[in-house]
């Protein structure tokens, strides 16, 4: 079930953060902000999928540019929320 | 004493982090009116040298233009330096009113309210007019000034890839159940020079029942065939629901800006705008000065004419030379170099060259996508430019840069 989460969570970063062309690596452990895939505006997006998809609603507090900066990292927080 | 000697080393240790990531910047100091070419000071204090200018937003060259410097003298003169008020107590004059009614004129609009600048038009807009019923659907690369404005808003956020009008489409589709949809974008795109493609955006607007946000900072007066921004290059004037704009930048120079719209947009921020509720009126030689502005551009296209040839020649001449340039027609062409300290380098030695245009990097721009960042002028005459293309090439040969891709480049001086 985490590996289908996480699945789910890098498809969407793929598809929401990489252009056309961008054939960078994103695996679990890519940083996602620290590496300048998603900047701490678009991040925002990301927050909006999941709290649609997993039906939550993720505090600003708890929603920090760590909290997003892999998959990995981002699959921690959901467990806050119950969904693994 | 409040100021402790902890408070002290923390500030101090935030102001060394800022210096160890490279991104601590110096200014330079100008000694002479803004124009195409000046006086600098670089590092201040040191000798003054003449340099042409290539990195500002003067676009028309009013900045310092005879006509407009005399009227913001008649400002002075009959209506005071300044108005110790905000608008709504006792800080709106006569011509603040003439200024929003020829503004709202001029861009083709139902009203128009002045900010003290359009940071403050950016920052205070969404608060005042959309709630938690609503979505604000923003390109990634906008202003700066806009992603405040964003994040002080209540309404749901959202954004999509730069200029990528399917994924625009697959957002407005997800946000079909909010009252307001709410697009923004900048029309011209600051650090890439680029145009919103504000003809597809309306057509989705229209067809996802969504209102239109539009930044013209870097395009009012001069983008479009009479220089009412990039509504009017794609033939969409009275179709933006509001329009944000400077009078900073080419509309003279100085300050202040205006959101320009509906009428109900309008009388929101009047109501409600925090940043024009609590800060002063724009001061009357700036309100004068900026009226002579339009009057100027609005009985001639002379100067925006100019400004596109330069554009046209300066984007061809540096193709030609072998330089790697992000395409577009606005008066903003980055030259791109990939790499934060060659940027730095090749800055640095163009100054040498009398060339005075700056380099960017991250986080300013994404990482790897370091650049120089030159802007066109009506106040450049050929020669100017002729003079910025040699030293170009020298620097740009003396990196052998010349003729190489972006792979090339990267090869050799990394990201």
């Amino acid at each position: 079930m985490a590996e289908q989460l996480k699945d789910v969570i890098l498809e969407y970063v793929r598809n929401e953060y990489l252009e056309d062309g961008d054939d960078r690596e994103v695996n679990y452990d890519t940083p996602l902000i620290s590496g300048g895939i998603v900047d701490s505006f678009s991040m925002v997006s990301l927050k909006v999928f999941l709290e649609t998809k997993y039906n939550i609603q993720i505090p600003d507090a708890k929603a920090t540019p760590e909290a997003f900066d892999s998959v990995n990292n981002i699959v921690t927080l959901l467990k806050e929320f119950g969904v693994e | 004493m409040a100021y402790s000697p902890e408070a002290k080393a923390a500030l101090a240790g935030e102001l060394e982090s800022i210096k160890s990531q490279g991104l601590f910047k110096e200014e330079r100091a100008i000694c002479a009116p803004q124009d195409s070419e000046i006086e600098v000071q670089y590092p201040i204090g040191s000798e003054q040298k003449k340099v042409i200018n290539m990195c500002a937003n003067n676009y028309l060259g009013l900045s310092s233009h005879p006509d407009v410097v005399a009227a913001a003298h008649k400002g002075l003169d009959h209506r005071g330096y300044g108005m110790s008020s905000v608008r709504f107590i006792c800080g709106t004059q006569d011509i603040h009113k003439q200024l929003e009614d020829k503004l709202t004129e001029f861009l083709g609009t139902e009203d128009t309210i002045l900010f003290p600048s359009c940071f403050d038009a950016n920052a205070g807009v969404f608060e005042a007019v959309l709630t938690e019923q609503d979505v604000m659907i923003a390109d990634r690369l906008i202003h700066a000034s806009i992603v405040d404005g964003i994040r002080l808003a209540k309404a749901h956020q959202d954004t999509y890839k730069h200029s990528d009008m399917k994924h625009l489409e697959e957002k407005l589709i997800l946000h079909q159940d909010k009252r307001i949809r709410l697009i923004i974008t900048d029309g011209a795109f600051s650090m890439d020079g680029d145009l919103a493609k504000l003809d597809v955006i309306v057509e989705l607007a229209e067809k996802y029942n969504a209102m239109i946000f539009v930044d013209e900072a870097h395009t009012s007066g001069y983008i479009g065939k009479t220089g009412r921004g990039t509504a009017e290059h794609f033939g969409v004037l009275g179709k933006i629901d509001i329009i944000s704009t400077t009078l900073g930048k080419a509309l003279g120079g100085a300050s202040g800006g205006c959101i320009s719209g509906r009428k109900e947009v309008v009388e929101l921020c009047r109501q409600r705008g925090r940043p024009y509720l609590f800060s002063n009126a724009v001061a009357p030689s700036i309100v004068e000065g900026s009226l002579k502005v339009l009057d100027l551009i609005s009985k001639t296209t002379e100067r925006r004419d100019k400004l596109e040839e330069n554009t046209k020649f300066w984007r061809q001449a540096l193709t030609d030379a072998g330089f790697i340039i992000k395409p577009g027609e606005t008066a903003i062409v980055p030259v791109m170099l990939f790499n934060a300290k060659l940027s730095q380098d090749f800055s640095r030695d163009l100054f040498a060259e009398g060339i005075y245009a700056v380099g960017f990097f991250f986080p300013v721009v994404p990482k790897g996508q370091a650049r120089i960042r030159t802007q066109l002028s009506a106040a450049h005459d050929r020669h100017h430019l002729e003079k910025a293309l040699d030293a170009f090439v020298k620097v740009g040969k003396k990196y052998e840069i010349l003729g190489k891709t972006k792979q090339e480049i990267i090869d050799r001086y990394g990201l």
